[in-house]
């Protein structure tokens, strides 16, 4: 409209309004403005809690670093790492087939909608809700844990790879298919070298992942270290508290180490 | 459906290899790609099909080990009609035919060995493909057609993704005849090669369908490299055969009805 490029004739606008964005944006701060609002989210009320966290640190420090302490989050850690690498083991293994099952390029609509609804299924609930529903089931203990983060396993790395499944260039499996290879012959072939990398780059991440959780599953009775650092801070015991959190970060600081030398192996 | 009718013995009138009647191969429906396409394909020699790009090369050569599933028609291989086989019986005749892809499909992450023994996949169980517990035989059998088809045996372990275009190729024709086939298909196996590499991989399938007594069907745009290997050429036009003869026989006029137009020549 304002620079005329030829007499008499207009060109169009080089970059045309885009409205439909532009009412998503403003309904999104609108909403915003609303829920801070309904929510009672205020800065009076940060500043103040920021006096009530200093003081809660200062309870932390130094950590509690007496034997009997240790050997009790010992214990726990050495249990959730158990959690951790169970679940990871066994939701890996069914993930397998059950990603397969859900990669439109290679299952019938008949196998490929059933496995994708339980995976959305698996994927719907908090590793802690299922956690409480395992619990109930099974009593309190590792297993409800190692079951719910099984159940978290399946709802990530199975979609994942069955995403991955469905990326892979389909010229390499119709070559393999040529050669008269059967179906299980053109997966092993074909599928599994195209895939194998990345399902061990995403069983890696899940490991990650499920160890963090395997943390907390403990907080309702699915065992590992979670029930002694809830208990610790319902007792006050902040400096247990800081112990805990810090053997949780150098824990997961070291998986952090070997997982990038696991996924550089099967590169 | 009166044709296929009347050609219902592909035996009639043919020693060939391969009888291809009345083949029809429609995407959409009252758009064939394939407008009743008859040939003949002898146990021997390089038969090269050229054609403009679109004209069905490619789908006519997929009905035939039926990567594509063709409309109507058929196929005979081997005393069988291809176009009616399902399930197993069709895999079965597919092991007796070999393919060479433009873009080679190799397993990329695979090494050369594995690729070449991909070969034998129709004729070993799941068992010793996932341990890679091949036959001896066939271990050695992949040795040395990746000596024969000009890599040597260094090559055996490198990564597919490893190798150049010309090498890669060589890996797929090794792949094609691991199946021991009864003939071998290439689609526009040199498209995607330059044109020294070109010549060198059709003088190596050139080579092997003669001393292994393999037919060869060769989809191929480049006509002089069809004109220099094949012993006969069938030119294809909008979904028809319009050519098939020897390569002397192949004229100006003919290259004019096959790609259209004049001013290229």
């Amino acid at each position: 409209m304002s620079a005329p490029a030829a007499p008499g004739r207009l060109r169009p606008p080089a970059f045309p309004a885009n409205w439909p964005a532009r009412l998503a944006w403003a309904g999104l701060v609108i909403y915003t403005i609303y829920a801070t609002s309904v929510l009672d989210v205020t800065l009076a009320r940060f500043i103040a809690g920021l006096g009530n966290a200093g003081h809660f640190l200062s309870r932390m420090f130094p950590p509690n670093m007496a034997p009997d302490k240790l050997a009790l989050i010992y214990t726990g850690m050495v249990e959730s790492l158990q959690i951790a690498v169970l679940a990871t083991f066994a939701g890996v293994l069914l993930s397998l087939p059950l990603g397969l099952a859900a990669a439109r390029n290679l299952a019938p609509v008949a196998v490929y909608g059933p496995a994708r609804a339980f995976i959305a299924i698996c994927r719907s609930f908090h590793p802690v809700i299922v956690a409480i529903l395992f619990v109930k089931a099974v009593g309190f203990g590792a297993l409800a844990g190692v079951l719910a983060l099984i159940v978290a396993t399946m709802g990530f790395v199975a979609k994942l790879f069955a995403e991955v499944v469905e990326e892979m260039n389909p010229k390499q499996v119709e070559a393999v298919r040529a050669t008269a290879a059967p179906f299980l012959n053109v997966l092993i072939m074909a599928v599994f070298p195209q895939v194998m990398a990345r399902f061990v780059g995403l069983t890696v991440y899940q490991f990650d992942s499920n160890l963090r959780n395997s943390t907390m599953v403990g907080i309702v009775g699915g065992g590992g270290i979670g029930a002694p650092l809830f208990t610790a801070y319902q007792r006050f015991d902040y400096d247990v508290v800081l112990t805990i959190l810090i053997i949780i970060v150098a824990l997961i600081m070291l998986c952090e180490l070997v997982s990038g030398r696991v996924r550089r192996i099967f590169q | 459906m009166t044709h296929a009718a009347s050609a219902a013995t592909p035996a009639e009138g043919s020693a060939g290899l391969l009888a291809i009647r009345h083949l029809r191969k429609e995407y959409r429906a009252g758009q064939p790609v394939l407008k009743d396409i008859s040939l003949d394909i002898e146990g021997r020699g390089v038969t090269a099909i050229i054609g403009p790009s679109g004209t069905g090369k490619s789908t006519l050569i997929r009905c035939i080990n039926r990567l594509v599933d063709p409309t109507s028609g058929e196929i005979w291989f081997e005393g069988r009609d291809l176009a009616r086989l399902r399930g197993d019986a069709l895999r079965l005749a597919r092991r007796r035919i070999g393919m060479v892809f433009q873009e080679y499909n190799l397993v990329e992450r695979l090494s050369v060995i594995e690729n070449v023994l991909s070969g034998r996949l129709g004729y070993v169980p799941a068992w010793r493909a996932f341990l890679r517990r091949f036959p001896a035989d066939d271990v050695a059998r992949a040795f040395d057609l990746i000596d024969a088809v000009g890599l040597g045996e260094d090559f055996a372990t490198r990564r597919a993704d490893q190798l150049s275009g010309g090498q890669r190729q060589r890996v797929g024709i090794a792949r094609a005849i691991m199946q021991s086939p009864g003939l071998i298909l290439a689609d526009e196996p040199t498209s995607s090669l330059d044109p020294k590499t070109s010549v060198e991989i059709m003088e190596l399938m050139a080579q092997i369908s003669r001393e292994r007594s393999i037919p060869i069907v060769i989809n191929i745009h480049n006509v002089e490299l069809a004109r220099r290997y094949a012993q006969r050429i069938i030119g294809m036009s909008r979904g028809e055969v319009v050519y098939d003869g020897s390569p002397d026989g192949l004229g100006d006029s003919h290259l004019k009805e096959i790609y259209g137009g004049e001013d290229w020549l």
